[in-house]
């Protein structure tokens, strides 16, 4: 164990020390389910939640899981929206509380966190190569600046040929995060993920 | 009144307004002009809905009464309601939608970009969360006002005749009172004369080079921060409130 997963071992040492003075109950036991219950191992349960939209990444390649924190015996999990009215959310969030319960884990609070506002930045490059390789373009880094407002748009590759010769059909596609392209060249439609 | 009791006002301001556009467009759902539009009218819609649900459950949490968001939304009446005049115009034709969008979209523009630096940090979180996807609407609309005003003669007539009819409920936007000015005070919330400014600006411009006419009208409807509506509100709460307040209580 790393030093970092020794902080809530020793959390819960204190709470049960503190609860059953006259001596610990099965310790070992204790033991056994405090290795499982690291916060590293926790992410990397996480990590295996899909985007139910977009199942080639996972809620950490896109930035929505923020946080995972032990307050007591409550594991908190601190999570981000994308877009205010993404639909996906609330079955990510059935998603989390499934696999955590699945793990041992039953007191959970999933905590909705606003600030600092989710961005297509938080995407990994590896993450965006797997949306380039499913065939959504993947967004581009941000700059928000008054160029969208006068209607600039960026040069977007088809995901599918490569070329630039790419044009915007609609800044609303499929999903809330997607914009409807078109490639002039291989003359297929893709999706945009949006920057934001 | 206290500063707690204010925010929970200008909250509902904020949601109502957010909550009742969002119905109204997707009142369009199936039934868009081109496939296109259908959806972007939709989504649209959605984004507006999910900032209303993020305003109003802060609303209820600072009003701390054990109401809900779902309370605020579905048990409310007209009069209670205080979202901006403007929202609740019916939908008409594309031009009407387009119009109203556009006008609401601009000053939710220049709104949000103010509530970012809004010294309550939950507001300020959300309204830079919504400004983003506001950007989006507003260069939506204003290419559509360009559009339909430099388009055929049929679409500048009816552009013309939208912005006509809603231009009246535009002096509801920047309405302000006490509540206002206490907010204004603690530097949660901006004096809409700035807004106003900007707001003015930027419409002149698009209306300008869209070949359009800037309207004029000594009519100015106001009310909304009283929940004086207008008579199309009540046939909208009564559409939208009635599968929740038919099956009190239901869980899904």
């Amino acid at each position: 164990m790393g030093l970092e997963n020794i902080e809530p071992f020793i959390t819960l040492y204190l709470v049960q020390k503190k609860s059953n003075p006259t001596g610990l109950k099965n310790l070992s036991g204790l033991v056994d389910k405090m290795t499982t219950l690291s916060t590293e191992h926790i992410k990397q349960i996480l990590s295996e939640i899909p985007d139910p939209e977009i199942p080639v990444i996972s809620i950490i390649d896109l930035g929505i899981l923020r946080d995972i924190k032990w307050n007591g015996d409550v594991c908190h999990i601190a999570i981000t929206p994308t877009y205010s009215g993404c639909p996906a959310m609330k079955i990510i969030e059935d998603n989390i509380k499934e696999k955590l319960q699945e793990a041992g884990i039953d007191k959970i609070k999933i905590e909705l966190v606003y600030s600092p506002a989710w961005t297509t930045d938080w995407i990994s490059d590896t993450a965006k190569e797997k949306l380039r390789a499913y065939g959504i373009a993947p967004p581009l880094h941000s700059s928000v600046d008054k160029g969208l407002l006068l209607g600039k748009t960026r040069e977007i590759h088809c995901p599918l040929c490569n070329s630039q010769n790419t044009e915007l059909i609609s800044q609303f596609g499929s999903t809330a995060c997607k914009a409807l392209f078109r490639c002039k060249d291989c003359k297929e439609p893709f999706d945009y993920f949006k920057c934001l | 009144m206290n500063i707690k009791e204010a925010t929970v006002e200008y909250l509902l301001r904020l949601g109502d307004s957010s909550l009742i556009i969002g119905h109204r467009l997707s009142e369009w759902c199936g039934h868009g002009p081109i496939l296109e539009e259908d959806i972007a009218m939709t989504n649209i819609a959605l984004d507006f809905v999910g900032n209303a649900t993020a305003i109003l459950t802060y609303a209820a949490q600072l009003e701390g009464k054990g109401r809900s968001e779902d309370d605020l939304a579905f048990m409310r009446n007209e009069r209670e309601f205080r979202n901006l005049l403007l929202t609740e115009q019916p939908n008409g034709d594309f031009a009407q939608t387009t119009a109203r969008q556009f006008l609401f979209d601009t000053y939710l523009f220049f709104l949000y970009e103010e509530l970012k630096s809004s010294k309550d940090e939950t507001l300020n979180a959300l309204a830079t969360k919504a400004h983003k996807e506001i950007t989006y609407h507003l260069r939506h609309t204003t290419e559509w006002m360009y559009r339909l005003g430099d388009g055929t003669e049929e679409s500048h007539e009816r552009i013309q005749q939208a912005l006509n009819n809603l231009w009246m409920y535009t002096s509801d936007l920047f309405d302000m009172n006490e509540i206002d000015q206490l907010l204004i005070k603690e530097g949660i919330v901006p004096d809409l004369l700035h807004v106003k400014g900007k707001w003015e600006e930027h419409v002149k411009k698009v209306i300008t080079k869209a070949t359009l006419k800037l309207p004029e009208t000594n009519v100015k409807q106001k009310g909304s921060r009283e929940g004086k509506h207008t008579e199309h509100l009540g046939f909208l709460l009564a559409e939208m409130q009635y599968v929740h307040r038919a099956y009190p209580g239901v869980k899904w």
